[in-house]
């Protein structure tokens, strides 16, 4: 075979190229013919087609994208926004906190462990690549109905898979969710999320500057795994001296990670590097285009040089490969040798492959000839977009209009009984330990609160106890009825579960998770969607820092929920001051912070007792949820509050097994006056908490929350060894126990 | 002047700067120690951390137990010196045969994290003797390869000299064998469990416990009073 060489590629103008193939629409090709004034070479293609894919040019998703950087709300904590490997936010005394969450949604339905394994060591490399130590890892998951048989696959294998790869980097797992729907089946959503701390100074960006710096490649080898991950690849596309069809789920080595971190954060602190940037999605493509693209000069890659475990990969599978564990880094001339005995100190492999240079070009050779020429700009930042057509579905009418109001409610206090138990033990509801105990979650020494608090937390300083908090929500199920208040509803949940704890909320980074953007009607739920996140976040104060976007989630003409998931990050100035869910001690006085209307639609009562998905999700108002977050985050400081659990599905009844559970004590319940009990229990009105107060603070509590005008409720007493609602039943703990924690091990061993 | 410990680092190593932490808290001074060291800096005690070395590759402390720095850590135990290896530094001591044994993969097959209930069985070790013996102990438990062998006739040595420093107590979390969670040798100075004592040196993070911290102000007062 001849290499397709620039030269080449200017001399035979008409070759028929493999365009379509690659995933690339003919006026998308056309395109690249037209900044190039010639056809593209085999590898130039390949470039283009995984950068220009949705994945990572964010063509469909771009323009309702900008609103989170146009509705800024005023925040000086932001150090670092939208576009780089992550954003970064400043939480006090020097420290800088960089967090994101990123899908990992179709290799995990293929290859269970090794998608959410590499899903991992993704998002943990783009943390690492900003200069900081990560810190937590957190996992928002979300499978098909718990008793399909295809859910038994893939469930214990994204969970193994996860614990496999996070438990050996050495980053505690303190939280995330784990939720089952049918419409998941077949699109499962692993999602994930890792924070990481540092430094004001020590942060980094992805850019090559400075003629005559060093490129180096560095950590594993490059293979044949994950090529055209992030596109579709037929492998015919290329000539036949490499191997033919390639596996596109990549493979992870937790070990290599785990060198790369420390190897990595040792070249930080000696001040070794310019620019870095890790090797993801699109792999060396996107690396060096990237790097080239925000720099000030063009680089110059010499392709031939870089290591290989399968040395018969051509040139254009070396581009593409999306090979785990390998970290790009810009490097003067000077501080090349030190780089390097870093990493023979760490094991790791290190090769430099090219250079910046003072030109405007991304070269690339193999072997002395040119086989890529572009201006970096074109590939990595000024891809196609796309003003996807969008229109409000006919059938959503309908689907409001059932209201879940309506359906029928039980009749007695037994069967209210009943439905508590069945609510509480439903695979939704249920205690998700099983899972979660096959994560670490002490490791690093720093955990105050996992999993099943209301966010995780972890101290960042031993000696000021200052700490952040951070916690993931998103309900499919509201966002389906309204995609613009289901967005909020998960924004707000986050926000409350973060100051529930006691922290700030300071910043948000988000997993937009969507059918097909080719379908109008998705197409408006994600504009809704994103519409409705980014007002949320100007409203409440909270910019959005990051994230990634997760579309094609659909199995034929069948998309998932619209599933916007919202990590929420805040910042607690001394963790000993952390608000935990249990409740521990008898006598203390149980008060329901917020209102609490009709509003069954979406909640998790309509879906495990009527099966039902229709009516208007809870209405939001963020003006009350900030108060609350305000009244919580005081009421934890000033030491008002033991314990607060948010409400949110389930309702009041979920979060109160909850906290009695976790802290082995019951309560005693009185409905309040005038209102029905089974509304009490199971409404999912938003802007809600149940906060346990010591007696000697009642007076001060119920002031403060006089004075700034937010509802406080007296609803009982922690007390005894049941729950008892007064005048309707009582259920024994270890009855409750027994409903809430069988269930997970009882499908899935 | 307060006696030296020594942590050591292999590559994959995840809990060094935990347990420097933990001896940091109990009074003593950490000593980083890296896996190619060929000295070990004059410290009094060492340390062989949690972790996945060598990502558990071949078996879990496999090839770490070849690694430069435990010829010297191997030769130290003999002469008296007290190490301690948790969790994958157990793995190691039973590798270098400083300890009898070996550790399987947990007989339900995932890995486990929970708080974990202990009974110190032998509290004259160099690492136990600020417990007492019957005195039961909550740390973290977090290993998939956790499950405690040995053949019957080392099993009944072990029980017989006393050498089993813990065993788990209400649930035994990995099939290990007659609930053992800890061992040490015969002169008491080497001592290897599976749970991670480092973990719980401080009332405000992980379990919220100190039951941990007990390990290293033994060897304090075992140092410090020589």
């Amino acid at each position: 075979m001849t290499l397709d060489t620039v030269k080449h590629a200017g001399e035979t103008p008409d070759t028929d190229q493999p365009w379509a193939e690659l995933g690339l629409k003919p006026d998308e090709y056309e395109r690249i013919r037209e900044i190039l004034g010639r056809r593209p070479t085999g590898a130039e293609l390949a470039m283009y087609s995984v950068m220009w894919s949705e994945h990572c040019s964010y063509k469909s998703s771009k323009v309702h994208l900008r609103q989170f950087g146009e509705k800024v709300p005023a925040n000086d904590a932001m150090l670092v926004g939208i576009g780089e490997n992550a954003g970064v936010v400043d939480v006090g005394q020097g420290y800088a906190v960089t967090f994101k969450v990123e899908s990992h949604n179709h290799p995990s339905y293929i290859e269970p462990y090794q998608g959410a394994a590499t899903g991992i060591g993704g998002i943990v490399r783009d943390i690492l690549a900003m200069g900081a130590r990560p810190v937590a890892v957190m996992d928002p998951l979300r499978f098909g109905a718990a008793d399909h048989p295809d859910t038994k696959r893939v469930l214990p294998g994204v969970v193994a898979g996860i614990g496999g790869y996070g438990n050996c980097l050495g980053l505690p797992n303190i939280g995330g969710e784990v939720v089952f729907d049918a419409c998941y089946q077949g699109n499962p959503l692993v999602n994930a999320l890792c924070v990481g701390v540092m430094k004001h100074e020590d942060i980094h960006l992805a850019k090559a500057s400075g003629a005559g710096n060093k490129v180096i490649l560095y950590g594993a080898r490059t293979g044949g795994d994950g090529i055209g991950g992030v596109s579709v690849l037929a492998s015919e596309t290329f000539d036949s001296t490499g191997p033919a069809k390639r596996p596109a789920v990549q493979v992870g080595d937790p070990f290599q990670e785990k060198l790369l971190i420390e190897c990595t954060l040792e070249i930080f602190r000696e001040d070794l590097v310019d620019g870095i940037q890790d090797l993801g999605g699109a792999g060396l493509s996107c690396a060096t285009s990237e790097l080239a693209s925000a720099g000030s000069g063009g680089m110059r890659v010499e392709l031939d040089t870089v290591p290989l475990r399968d040395s018969s990969l051509s040139p254009e599978e070396i581009l593409m490969s999306e090979s785990q564990e390998r970290m790009c880094a810009v490097v003067e001339p000077g501080k090349v040798e030190r780089f390097m005995e870093i990493c023979e100190k760490w094991d790791v492999i290190a090769t430099v492959i090219g250079e910046v240079t003072d030109g405007e070009r991304l070269e690339i050779f193999w072997h002395g000839e040119q086989i890529v020429d572009v201006p970096p700009r074109t590939v990595a930042h000024e891809g196609p977009v796309y003003e996807r057509p969008y229109a409000r579905p006919d059938w959503q009418d309908a689907l409001q209009a059932d209201d879940a109001n309506k359906l029928p409610r039980p009749a007695t206090a037994e069967e209210l009984r009943a439905q508590v138990l069945k609510v509480v033990a439903s695979p939704n509801q249920a205690s998700k330990s099983w899972i979660t105990d096959q994560y670490d979650r002490f490791v690093q020494g720093n955990t105050i609160l996992s999993q099943p608090e209301d966010s995780g937390m972890v101290r960042i300083d031993e000696e000021t106890n200052l700490g952040v908090a951070v916690a993931t929500d998103g309900n499919g199920r509201y966002t389906k009825l309204d995609p613009y208040t289901g967005a909020q509803l998960a924004l707000a949940e986050s926000y409350r579960n973060v100051a529930a704890s006691g922290a700030r909320p300071l910043a948000i980074s988000n997993c937009l998770n969507f059918g097909s953007p080719e379908d109008p009607a998705v197409m408006w739920q994600f504009a809704e969607a994103t519409r409705g996140l980014a007002d949320g976040c100007l409203e409440l104060g909270t910019p959005v820092t990051g994230g990634n976007v997760s579309l094609y989630n659909q199995t034929g003409e069948t998309a998932i929920h619209p599933t916007p998931v919202v990590a929420v990050l805040g910042v607690i100035d001394d963790v000993e001051r952390r608000t935990p869910i249990a409740f521990a001690e008898e006598g203390q006085l149980l008060y329901l912070l917020g209102d609490t209307a009709e509003e069954l639609g979406g909640s998790a009562w309509s879906q495990v007792i009527h099966d039902h998905l229709g009516g208007l999700p809870p209405k939001v108002d963020l003006g009350r949820e900030k108060l609350l977050g305000e009244i919580l985050i005081s009421a934890s400081r000033d030491g008002m509050a033991d314990a607060a659990h948010d409400l949110s599905d389930g309702g009041l009844i979920q979060a109160l097994v909850e906290s009695c559970l976790r802290g082995g004590k019951g309560a005693r319940i009185v409905v309040p006056d005038g209102m029905d009990p089974f509304v009490f229990l199971f409404s999912e009105s938003a802007g809600r908490a149940l906060v346990s107060v010591p007696r000697s603070e009642e007076l001060r509590f119920t002031d403060m929350c006089g004075a700034r005008g937010l509802p406080a409720t007296r609803v009982g007493v922690v007390d005894g060894e049941e729950i008892a609602i007064q005048g309707q039943f009582s259920i024994p703990l270890a009855e409750l126990r027994e409903a809430h924690e069988a269930t997970i091990p009882a499908l899935l061993v | 002047m307060t006696a030296r410990v020594g942590v050591i680092t292999f590559p994959g190593t995840l809990d060094d700067r935990d347990t420097q932490r933990a001896v940091r808290i109990a009074g003593l001074e950490p000593v980083p120690l890296w896996h190619r060291d060929k000295d070990l800096q004059q410290v009094d005690a060492v340390v062989l951390p949690g972790g996945f070395s060598y990502g558990d590759y071949l078996r879990a402390g496999a090839i770490s137990r070849f690694s430069p720095v435990m010829e010297k850590v191997i030769e130290g135990a003999r002469e008296g010196m007290p190490v301690l290896g948790i969790c994958n530094g157990f793995q190691v001591l039973t590798e270098t045969h400083l300890l009898p044994g070996a550790m399987l993969r947990n007989n339900h097959l995932h890995f486990i994290c929970r708080d974990q209930k202990l009974r110190v069985e032998n509290a004259e070790t160099a690492w136990t003797s600020d417990y007492e013996v019957g005195q039961e102990i909550s740390v973290p438990l977090k290993n998939i390869d956790g499950r405690y062998v040995a053949d019957e006739r080392t099993l009944d040595m072990l029980e017989a000299e006393g050498r089993v420093a813990f065993r788990y107590v209400d649930v035994n979390p990995n099939g290990s064998l007659r609930d053992i969670a800890g061992i040490t040798n015969e002169a008491g100075n080497v001592v290897g469990l599976m749970p991670h004592p480092e973990h719980a040196v401080e009332p405000l993070v992980g379990t919220g416990r100190t039951d941990g911290l007990g390990f290293f102000t033994s060897i304090l007062k075992k140092l410090v009073s020589v």
